[in-house]
Order: C-alpha cells, then sequence, then structure tokens
C-alpha cells in the first residue's frame, strides 16, 4: 500500500510535474525559482502524506494548492525586505478564500503556453532560450542539456541562472504573446524547437552523427505546440522534424559513417513517422497561411514518397525552393536549390548557380558548399576542382563523420 | 539649463558595503538639490545583464539581449539635475559618490518644443 502509493506520486511527477510548475510560476507572479521551489515541497509533501491518507482524486490540482501555500509562507516571510511580494501573497491567499474562485488548475494549458513563450523571450540570450526551454519546458537536468549541447554542466547552469535572473529583474512579463505579436514570437519559439531538433539531428560538433533523445524531445515539443497551437508553422515544423527523423536509421552506417539522402535505404526509412509527416504538410499547406517550415516538410515529403534518388519529382523540388526564397532569401536556401536543379538540369547548371554564390562571400566558410560544388566537379569529371572543394570542406567541418565522409570522397578521386 | 549625469562603472567596482553607502549618500545628494530646486530625477539601473537592445530596420523589430556596446565599464544610474550652467552641473557631478570608482559624464539636454511637461512638473514639485 505504501510503496503504491509512492509510485503513484513517481509517476504522478514524470506525468505533471512540468504542469504543476507552469501554473505554480503564474500564481507565484513569474517567480520562476519561487515556483520551483513550491513546487518541490509540494512534492515531498505528498511523498508524506498520501501513503497515509488516501491519494487525492485529482492529483494535479492537489499538488497545486500544496505547492501554492508553501510560496505563499515563504513570500510572507520575504515580505521584510520586498513589500511586492506581500501583496501577491496576500492576493493569492485571498483567492483560495473565495468560494466563487474557479478549479485551481482551469486554464493550465495556457500556462504551459505561457512558460514556453517566456523560455522562448526574444529578449533573452539566443543560446539560453534552448536551454531554458529543455530545463523548464521539458524537465531535462542541467546534466542532460550539458550533455546534449557538448557543454559543461557548470556552463549551462550559468546559462539557465542568468535567463532566469533577467526574467525576474527586467520583468519579462509571464504571458501569451497578443494576437499581434504573435508571428513574430512563435518564429522565436519554433526556431529554439528546431534549434534543439537539429542539434539532435546532425551534431554540430563531436563524434556522433545523432544524438536521437535531442530530436525525441524536440518532437515531443512539436506535439505540445501543435496541441496548445496548431499554427499552420507549427504544424509544419511537426511534420518538417518527424520526415527528417523517419530518415535516422538510415542516414549513418553502423561504423557511424554518413551515408546521403541518395545512397540510402529507403527500406530503413520510418513508414509511421513519413505517413504521419506527410497528413501534417496537407494539413498545414490546406491553411493557405503556411510559412518557410511548411514548405521545407514539403520538399522532405517529396523525397519521402521517391523510390529512389533518380525517381525523384526534382521539378517539383525545384519548384518549392522557387517558393521558398520568396519567403526566406538565405544564402543556404541558395545553395539547395542549386542542389536540385543540378539534379534536375545536370552538373553543370547547379555549378554555374553555386560558383556565383561562392563569390558572393556569404558561404565561403560553409562547409556545406564547398562539399556541393566538390560533388558537381566530381560529376563533370573535374578531378581537380574537386579535390580542392573536398580539401576546403575538410578544413572547414567541425563534425567527425562529416569529415571522415569527405576524406573518403577525396581518397576515391585519387584511385 | 538641464544636464543629464550619466554614470559609468565596471559593475564589481563596489562591494556591497560600499554600494549600499553609496545608495544611501546618492538619495542625501538628491534631497539636497531638490530643496534648491535642482533635482528632475536619478536612479541607479539593474545589472546590465537584465539589459534588451531594440532596433527596428526596414519596418521590422528586432529585440535581441544585451546592452548597446559590451563594455568593461558600463552605465549604472543618471542624475537629471536643472542648474545654472554646465560648471555646476560638473560640481554637482563630482558630487555624486559613484564619481568615486567611476566616470560621470555630463551630458546637457536639448530642449525640443512641444514636449509633454512631465519632467518640469517633478522638478517643480520637489
Amino acid at each position: 500500500m505504501m510503496s503504491d502509493a509512492r509510485a503513484r506520486v513517481d509517476e504522478v511527477y514524470r506525468a505533471e510535474s512540468r504542469r504543476v510548475l507552469a501554473t505554480l510560476i503564474r500564481l507565484c507572479g513569474g517567480d520562476f525559482d519561487l515556483a520551483e521551489e513550491a513546487m518541490h515541497d509540494a512534492f515531498a509533501s505528498a511523498v508524506e502524506q498520501w501513503p497515509r491518507e488516501v491519494v487525492p482524486a485529482n492529483p494535479r490540482a492537489w499538488l497545486i494548492s500544496a505547492g501554492k501555500f508553501k510560496a505563499i509562507d515563504v513570500m510572507r516571510r520575504r515580505a521584510k525586505h520586498d513589500a511586492s511580494l506581500g501583496q501577491i501573497a496576500e492576493r493569492l491567499n485571498a483567492q483560495s478564500e473565495d468560494p466563487a474562485e474557479k478549479a485551481i488548475d482551469e486554464g493550465i494549458e495556457d500556462d504551459r503556453l505561457r512558460l514556453i513563450f517566456t523560455c522562448c523571450h526574444p529578449a533573452l540570450a539566443a543560446e539560453a532560450r534552448a536551454a531554458l526551454t529543455l530545463r523548464e519546458v521539458c524537465g531535462l537536468t542541467t546534466e542532460e542539456i550539458a550533455r546534449a549541447f557538448l557543454s559543461s554542466p557548470p556552463t549551462i547552469a550559468q546559462r539557465i541562472v542568468r535567463a532566469k535572473a533577467k526574467i525576474k529583474s527586467a520583468k519579462i512579463p509571464y504571458q501569451i504573446p497578443s494576437r499581434a505579436d504573435l508571428p513574430e514570437r512563435l518564429g522565436v519559439v519554433l526556431h529554439v524547437v528546431y534549434l534543439v531538433f537539429n542539434e539532435g539531428y546532425s551534431a554540430s560538433a563531436g563524434a556522433s552523427v545523432t544524438r536521437a533523445d535531442l530530436s525525441g524531445e524536440a518532437i515531443r515539443l512539436g506535439r505540445l505546440l501543435m496541441a496548445l497551437l496548431p499554427e499552420p508553422e507549427v504544424i509544419g515544423l511537426l511534420a518538417l522534424m518527424l520526415i527528417h527523423e523517419s530518415r535516422r536509421a538510415a542516414r549513418s552506417t553502423a561504423e557511424g559513417d554518413l551515408v546521403l539522402l541518395e545512397d540510402q535505404d529507403r527500406s530503413l526509412w520510418n513508414r509511421e513517422q513519413i505517413a504521419e509527416g506527410l497528413l501534417l504538410v496537407q494539413q498545414a499547406l490546406r491553411t493557405q497561411r503556411f510559412g518557410a517550415y511548411t514548405i521545407q516538410a514539403a520538399i522532405a515529403a517529396v523525397h519521402a514518397e521517391a523510390k529512389s534518388s533518380a525517381e525523384t519529382d526534382w521539378n517539383q523540388i525545384t519548384a518549392l525552393y522557387d517558393l521558398l526564397r520568396r519567403i526566406d532569401r538565405s544564402p543556404v536556401i541558395e545553395l539547395n536549390r542549386a542542389v536540385a536543379i543540378a539534379m534536375r538540369d545536370g552538373p553543370a547548371a547547379g555549378l554555374e548557380l553555386i560558383d556565383a554564390l561562392l563569390a558572393g562571400g556569404d558561404l565561403s566558410d560553409y562547409h556545406l558548399a564547398h562539399a556541393a560544388r566538390a560533388d558537381l566537379c566530381r560529376r563533370s569529371n573535374r578531378t581537380a576542382d574537386a579535390k580542392t572543394a573536398y580539401e576546403r570542406a575538410i578544413a572547414l567541418t567541425a563534425q567527425e563523420p562529416e569529415r571522415r565522409f569527405l576524406e573518403k570522397r577525396l581518397r576515391e578521386l585519387s584511385l | 539649463m538641464k544636464y543629464m549625469l550619466l554614470i559609468y562603472m565596471g559593475e564589481n567596482a563596489m562591494s556591497d558595503g560600499e554600494r549600499e553607502q553609496c545608495y544611501k549618500d546618492s538619495t542625501a545628494l538628491c534631497h539636497e538639490l531638490a530643496e534648491n530646486g535642482k533635482f528632475i530625477a536619478a536612479s541607479p539601473l539593474q545589472p546590465v545583464a537584465t539589459a534588451t537592445s531594440v532596433r527596428v530596420r526596414e519596418g521590422k523589430r528586432l529585440i535581441t539581449d544585451g546592452p548597446f556596446a559590451e563594455t568593461r565599464e558600463q552605465l549604472g544610474g543618471y542624475f537629471i539635475v536643472d542648474v545654472a550652467d554646465a560648471d555646476e552641473a560638473a560640481a554637482i557631478a563630482s558630487r555624486i559618490p559613484a564619481a568615486k570608482k567611476g566616470t560621470v559624464e555630463v551630458r546637457a539636454i536639448l530642449e525640443i518644443p512641444n514636449l509633454p511637461r512631465k519632467l518640469e512638473t517633478v522638478g517643480a514639485s520637489s
């Protein structure tokens, strides 16, 4: 009986701690640290009380309520130094005595959105947003985040502490942005989610091609966002992540070597993720209000539907890149479009575009631009040019498997 | 003539005790200025880690974390005073406690027509 109740607390912690925290932060006037302390005290009380009494019918509401009273206690104690805390404490306390008060966990999904938007606030340092989101929204430990970002726990901890300090002293509001601000603010949130996904999908440095946990976490975040705020680009990003993720088993060998899309064993692609991704792409496209994530997902979908690289509808892919560059004139998109044109019209057409891009200067330090040029030179039998471009790409890449792949291609040229 | 006195200082230039004393002495200076009708406003600022910079380019708002410029000494507080001339402003600047540790930049305020009169009301009421 005792251990049953203890197991129930653990289960509720896993399922509900993020929701409880999101609501407690609101009740604590946006004070993250106080809310965390209150939440841990509430779970400590549950460990103590649930085995002795009955497990409450609505454990989440019980925990929020317990946390709220812990927070009121702390705020009253601190009110000696900070009068505004005393006011929050008394207001909260008065609310609990009001019989007309709504159920304490009502509007809890709004609190989760508040938490996401606050963690991804544009006034926070870009590198802090992802760490704070993984910590507060996903509940990862500082050590887990540090491992995922190949950083040290003290560095990550410091980023999180600084971000929380800024939220508090600069008074970054704990709220869902207004309709007018939503597109811009949602853009920052989606950027954070995609950054987390990419960090897991193609590690920016280090030995492994993929860090699956981080991609899985990003997809979970994407699903949560879609449940809370089903905007077209939220759907598009989730589709994009699912279709990329579907290739995980095929994109590296057992030895950890990189396999290019055209060489992948397509029978290893995860059909379930593709099917879900395709449905989501269609759903996002139907809204007619989609953006860059949805178009990228549509491109990934065309690849996913092709039986082989040769059978890919490169016409369609080029058309989608044309659409994409109208929204986002980034040189990386121009590069990908050039590669698609090379697949459709032959390497010479692609090379012409890539050379113009490299001459523009924006991509001259981007290893994939040189890798793409090398590949097209190789296909055009311009061996010496291909070698020079592979050497440049190798010098610029920080990722071990990519380096091995490029070195292998370079060796093959010398044979 | 109104002057803004901008206080630049390393954020760790003062110990907690020195800072407490600085706030106390600055508050006393503000009261003295107010009694002579020379005080408009004054305040320390939260640490530069809380700074946010906003730019609008081509109609697009860009919000970034951090100050306008990363420097060793940061804007940490300000006074706005209403005095006779630059010499008097400099004399007050030299009495700001933080001047002993950092630098006080004295800037004359450019008066432009048709602003709401809020600043002057604050000055007049004190």
